[in-house]
């Protein structure tokens, strides 16, 4: 390969030709401030925050997009670059609306903490303000474009994300992020994946706050209410209070979520290995009838609302499962509501997710089982940081507690449906246990795992092969599903996520600043956490959850798959379109 | 300013959509061909409604958003149909000195709308241009082909008048 020799700051590098001055210059341990920059997707030059002095450069250069050349000399924070920064900086106030107060992303937003760093109070620059209508139409997120600086992260990772709905339209002055034909968002085939609150270095993309619904059922003494938590949230709420990336948590969290106030603290676990048995019965049903191959998981209700706008004439292969939160739901107001002598009316389940597209499942048809939503909010890992904060819980110092039985346990098998993969993972130790008729010891099937976008591997099975796939990310999604609609792929068992790694990097996670998500491996660090709890489990396969024996022994007193539990623990579809 | 949506109703024909069709099957190998997908599309409709953008990012294989977003960035694209009779006033500088202004303002008063709009009933549409190149005759519009020159506000409801208004 050939290399080039320039000097960092007096530091001399040498990177592969064709990289960029910001590549060099985290090559050789200097940090560049860049806004609008992402690795791999962004490269657009147009926030201007990492322009630096070059030699051979015409003015100042553009770091992000600007290539190094044989012996040149870049000087990253001098004088002149400082000054310009801070002019850039002073312009992007000029159009913002500056309410830091108020807004959800102070101290962890990428504009105030440069405008800390270099000094910049207000804008010299007052003049022409655009003002815009908040868009808060969707269930899942705010768009506020007053706060919008036009980097167009959200614009990038939304095509990333395969979908698009958000650009930026018109031009100059009048320049503004939004929705084709001003469409609401919630008229546009928005997936609810909420990637682009992760990637937005502002408040101009946030999450919809429901944590006002959640304190309203704590503090209403005749309201039961359960908070539960999935997989991945465990592996990220550490971030929010200064611990180290996919530290789990799991003890503190529950003990904090128990001095919130609220009746119990469940694991969506339990319902995560409910779904595997459901799901696993659902795939050997369809092997054996002939039915409607491949069948893909329906954990991720970014990908559901995927598949019913994008796809709707597909929805045959959607395994009937509810996901994980409502089985659970539906589970907590059935089951659980019976044992405990409660109205289902009186309990206020409240699910804590990785995820914003969970806001939208919700409000989903046919996720009643006992005639009222079977979840009744939907929170982020972020949400419930807010909601430990404002309750002013010193979240490193809590003890580590145990979640609530009878719904608190679960097997490893189910916490590793946090990251991709780790859905097909589980439902094949389970299929592999009833084909076989044993209970089998190799149980790691790694060839699912790891964060490639699409794995495929044929996994034997009582010496049958059985070709999967597992995607994630909806670009990923779309590739499985013009191989599926063409008729050429054949896959029995899929597994699609909507966000691309998986639940664990999903739209409802804590967030890092771009150059973290740039130089660390957030994916795998959080994935770890989950590995390692699946590792360190006793039970190991969701269909030795002492809840899922109980469950079908004495409530829905039948097998997988029987009446009840269909009527509870399955969903449908509904075509959706476009525009 | 941003530029203005019309709610006037898609009165598309089947043989535009089939000459749509045409334009994208020829194109639609080549994403960057986008433009001049439009550009063409523009020709065939008069302006670009989203059921045409749809049909162009349905075809193209691009979201919509896309298409929006060229639409609405380059002056040349309309999102508002022409009417039987498309009133363009110059606002050059010398029409404007010469109170082309005036005769904009008048003309939106008369008909009910406003620059880079469309009557309801499809008959007028009325958008603003720079220099024509007649500044000899300022201030100047022109009706569809027909050019009008020397004009004051009061020389409006006549020229109107002459198209059936």
């Amino acid at each position: 390969m050939d290399m080039i020799n320039c000097k960092v700051n007096g530091i001399a590098v040498s990177v592969p030709k064709g990289s960029t001055i910001l590549e060099a210059a985290r090559a050789a341990g200097v940090e560049i401030p860049t806004l609008c920059y992402m690795k791999d997707i962004n490269a657009i030059g147009a926030c201007r925050i990492c322009v630096v002095e070059a030699t051979g450069a015409r003015g100042l250069a553009t770091a992000c997009v600007y290539p190094v050349a044989e012996g040149m000399e870049i000087k990253t924070n001098t004088e002149k670059v400082q000054q310009a920064r801070k002019t850039t900086l002073e312009l992007i106030l000029s159009t913002h609306d500056k309410k830091c107060l108020s807004c959800p992303r102070s101290t962890n937003c990428e504009l105030q903490k440069l405008c800390n760093d270099y000094g910049v109070t207000g804008t010299e620059f007052e003049g022409f303000k655009p003002e815009f209508a908040i868009d808060d139409s969707a269930p899942h997120l705010v768009r506020d474009n007053n706060k919008c600086i036009l980097c167009r992260r959200c614009v990038a990772v939304c095509r990333e994300q395969f979908v698009g709905i958000l650009g930026a339209n018109d031009r100059g002055i009048d320049t503004h992020i939004g929705q084709a034909f001003k469409l609401n968002l919630n008229d546009t085939p928005c997936i609810s994946c909420g990637q682009c609150t992760v990637v937005c270095p502002t408040g101009a993309l946030t999450e919809k706050d429901d944590t006002a619904q959640v304190w309203a059922a704590i503090n209403d003494p005749s309201k039961h209410v359960v908070m539960m938590t999935a997989p991945a949230v465990r592996a990220a709420l550490g971030e929010e209070f200064g611990g180290e990336i996919g530290k789990n948590v799991e003890g503190k969290m529950v003990a904090a979520i128990r001095r919130l106030g609220a009746d119990k603290v469940f694991d969506i676990d339990f319902g995560a290995d409910v779904t595997i048995v459901e799901e696993a019965t659902e795939l050997l049903g369809r092997i054996n009838n002939k039915g409607v191959l491949p069948m893909i998981t329906s954990c991720s209700p970014g990908w559901v609302r995927f598949i019913e706008q994008y796809y709707p004439d597909q929805l045959a292969h959607l395994s009937s499962c509810k996901s994980p939160m409502q089985m659970s739901g539906a589970i907590i107001k059935t089951y659980y509501a019976e044992k405990m002598g409660l109205d289902a009316k009186d309990i206020v389940v409240v699910g804590v997710m990785p995820c914003t597209a969970k806001k939208y499942e919700i409000k989903r048809a046919d996720e009643d089982a006992a005639g009222v939503p079977d979840v009744d909010v939907s929170i982020t890992t972020r949400e419930l940081a807010r909601m430990i904060k404002r309750q002013g819980l010193n979240f490193n110092a809590l003890p580590d507690e145990e979640f609530d039985s009878p719904l608190g346990e679960d097997t490893g098998a189910a916490v590793i449906f946090g990251t991709t993969g780790g859905v097909m993972e589980a439902a094949l130790r389970t299929a592999n246990d009833w084909l076989t008729g044993k209970d089998n010891t190799e149980i790691e099937f790694q060839a699912v795992r790891g964060a490639a976008s699409i794995k495929e591997a044929t996994v034997e099975i009582n010496g049958m092969p059985i070709k999967v796939a597992v995607a994630s990310g909806a670009k990923a999604a779309n590739e499985i599903m013009k191989k599926i609609a063409s008729g050429e792929a054949d896959w029995t068992f899929v597994e699609i996520m909507g966000c691309p790694g998986g639940c664990v990097t999903g739209g409802g996670q804590p967030i890092h600043p771009q150059y973290v998500r740039d130089t660390v491996d957030i994916h795998a660090l959080r994935s770890k956490a989950l590995y390692d709890a699946d590792e360190a489990a006793v039970l190991r396969k969701s269909h030795q959850s002492p809840v899922v024996k109980e469950l079908y022994e004495n409530y829905y007193k039948g097998e997988y798959g029987c009446h009840k539990a269909h009527h509870d623990l399955h969903t449908t579809y509904v075509p959706g379109k476009k525009f | 300013m941003q530029k203005k949506i019309s709610s006037n109703p898609f009165r598309g024909t089947p043989e535009q959509e089939a000459k749509l069709k045409e334009i994208i099957a020829a194109n639609k190998h080549d994403k960057s061909r986008l433009m001049g997908v439009m550009q063409e599309a523009q020709g065939v409709y008069g302006y670009l409604p989203i059921e045409v953008q749809n049909m162009i990012a349905e075809g193209m294989e691009v979201p919509l958003e896309k298409v929006f977003g060229v639409a609405t960035f380059y002056a040349q694209f309309s999102l508002s149909p022409k009417g039987d009779c498309n009133i363009s006033v110059c606002l050059g500088t010398a029409c404007y000195v010469k109170g082309s202004g005036d005769i904009y303002d008048e003309l939106q008063a008369e008909l009910g709308i406003g620059g880079d709009e469309c009557t309801p009933d499809g008959k007028f549409s009325l958008t603003a241009c720079r220099c024509i190149g007649a500044c000899g005759l300022a201030p100047v519009l022109t009706v569809n082909e027909e050019v009008y020159g020397r004009l004051t506000k009061d020389d409006v409801p006549t020229i109107l008048a002459k198209y059936g208004k």
